[in-house]
């Protein structure tokens, strides 16, 4: 059975061409980059050259980005970071307030639970019935002694495109630093910092086609974070640990691919992603679109389908060889259905059946119509049997 | 290179049930003669479940049910319902003593974390057979008027 892959923002393979490009660095250009020897300096040239392309991409100096081991690490470091700053500088004394929003992935949401337990004060900004932060709302709750400002790029379940650079503008007019979790859509959205006006923005490679396992974090010259990992002198002191060349080399590759080919991609997947939305609406009844009808990553789609509890969808589409994701309580760890899709509003049993379908390079047509076609019988099996669906 | 492993969550009987799911009702319009109904669960929780059972000479003969709900709700419940309705039927007593773990330990396993929120048959059973018991005046059938428990 033929596997269509619609989880692309949960991650997506390794692109052949940056495998190759990254294959050399396992066994052949094998060395330390710290070291001082011709081993180790031929793979410290490499990382820099990749810092190169990436500070290129996202038009910053090479001193502004630092390799991590994650998405989740950058995020937990930008955060942290900046807490840590003002803890040493109050000897211990947890004073400030951060602002984030409440669609969030849980490693903002839980980096800043965690620093509230040190004694910071976090605001959770809330969002409309689409996943839009209210702007409003943030600019009430900034502070004199506000920090920081995490607001994400484009939300992983919904796909809502946030309007950073109204968010930044809000930001620098009181001197507070923001960051933004870029996560998803970095293949696809604007990545020039000093366009979007980002003081921190992270980004990971295992949904750009590089490697699970890397991350950046983009950090502005003149900011002071503290880092979390301390042991050695790499990446200007912000992250020790011997680096990992393969993935480094890896991410650099993707992002330099996905700058190149992400204006003709974005037009692909949107034409695709509406196709799909469209064909939905029209052959399923009583369905519901998340996220926002146009401020949307170009490869989300994302419905709850009335009277289906999401799960159960997920792995009778799995049985056809399709696989999708869903924010339904039973899939996670926790008995609670997606926190993005309550704080945008939604009814428990419309959550519970949320869907996501994510594409990416390698989605077709083709791909879409067949799973429209057994996600319409799936729907309609699941239905039969619901006590909360009636004809 | 092929990779091994496990690609199903839950164990092969578990699977059989959720993909075809035993005394289903698909239709509610099928469901006749009856004599007890239950439902149990709420949309919070994301599982609700209705089931109908039919009882000759304090056996039950034949149980139907359905459900909004996860992999394994639908496969516990099938389970239960295959429990309670092969060899002829089991008697009231009998069928209201079975537990969550006598389902899950059927289904060779679920995952701890579904166990309390997703077995749900066995309460949705002992309902029904309170609403047999009452409609009917049944003082000799000795139970606990069933409660919600917070799933």
């Amino acid at each position: 059975m033929k596997t269509i892959y619609l989880d692309n923002s949960a991650t997506t393979p390794v692109r052949k061409e940056v495998l190759s490009e990254a294959l050399p660095y396992f066994s052949e250009v094998y060395g330390n980059p710290s070291s001082f020897h011709s081993t180790g300096l031929v793979a410290k040239q490499a990382i820099n050259k990749s810092r190169k392309i990436i500070s290129k991409i996202l038009n910053c100096n090479e001193n502004e980005i630092i390799f991590t081991g994650s998405g989740t690490e950058s995020i937990n470091l930008a955060i942290k970071g900046v807490a840590f700053v003002e803890l040493l500088k109050n000897k211990g004394v947890a004073k400030g307030h951060f602002i984030t929003q409440k669609t969030e992935h849980d490693a903002v949401l839980e980096s800043f639970e965690w620093i509230e337990k040190l004694g910071f004060d976090v605001s959770y900004i809330n969002v409309d019935k689409h996943g839009l932060v209210n702007l409003d709302e943030l600019k009430k709750a900034i502070r004199k002694d506000t920090l920081l400002v995490s607001i994400m790029y484009a939300n992983n379940e919904v796909g809502t495109i946030q309007p950073l650079k109204e968010i930044s503008k809000i930001c620098h007019a009181q001197n507070i630093l923001f960051h933004t979790d870029a996560c998803q859509g970095a293949e696809y959205l604007e990545l020039n910092v000093k366009k979007l006006g980002i003081d921190m923005m992270t980004i990971n490679g295992s949904k750009i086609y590089a490697f699970k396992g890397s991350g950046l974090l983009y950090l502005k010259n003149g900011i002071k974070i503290e880092p979390l990992i301390h042991g050695g002198g790499h990446e200007n002191k912000m992250r020790a640990g011997t680096e990992n060349t393969p993935a480094i080399i890896a991410m650099a590759k993707a992002l330099e691919i996905a700058q190149k080919e992400n204006k003709k991609e974005s037009v692909r997947l949107t034409k695709l992603r509406d196709y799909m939305i469209n064909k939905i609406q029209k052959e399923i009844s009583k369905t519901k679109l998340n996220g926002h009808p146009t401020k949307r990553l170009p490869n989300n789609v994302n419905f709850s389908f009335y009277g289906i509890e999401g799960e159960s969808l997920l792995l009778m589409l799995n049985e056809k060889g399709i696989r999708v994701s869903t924010g339904s309580a039973c899939s996670s760890q926790s008995l609670d259905p997606s926190h993005v899709l309550m704080a945008m509003g939604l009814e428990h049993g419309l959550a519970h059946s949320s869907t996501r379908f994510s594409f990416g390079k390698y989605t077709t047509k083709k791909d879409i119509d067949f799973t429209i076609k057994e996600l319409k019988q799936v729907v309609k099996k699941l239905r039969a049997i619901s006590p909360v669906w009636e004809e | 290179m092929q990779v091994e492993g496990e690609s199903w969550f839950y164990s092969d009987i578990v699977k059989k049930h959720f993909l075809d799911p035993q005394n289903i009702v698909k239709d509610k319009k099928t469901i006749k003669d009856f004599d007890g109904y239950g439902q149990v669960g709420n949309m919070k929780c994301g599982d609700i479940m209705e089931m109908w059972i039919k009882i000759k000479e304090d056996k039950i003969i034949d149980c139907k049910w359905r459900t909004f709900g996860c992999a394994s709700a639908i496969a516990s419940t099938s389970m239960l319902s295959v429990m309670v309705t092969e060899k002829g039927g089991m008697k009231i007593d009998k069928a209201l003593k079975i537990t969550a773990q006598d389902i899950t330990k059927r289904l060779k396993g679920l995952p701890s974390i579904k166990i309390h929120c997703s077995v749900m048959g066995d309460q949705a059973l002992k309902y029904a057979v309170w609403d047999y018991k009452t409609k009917n005046k049944r003082d000799d059938i000795i139970m606990d008027q069933p409660k919600e428990t917070d799933h």
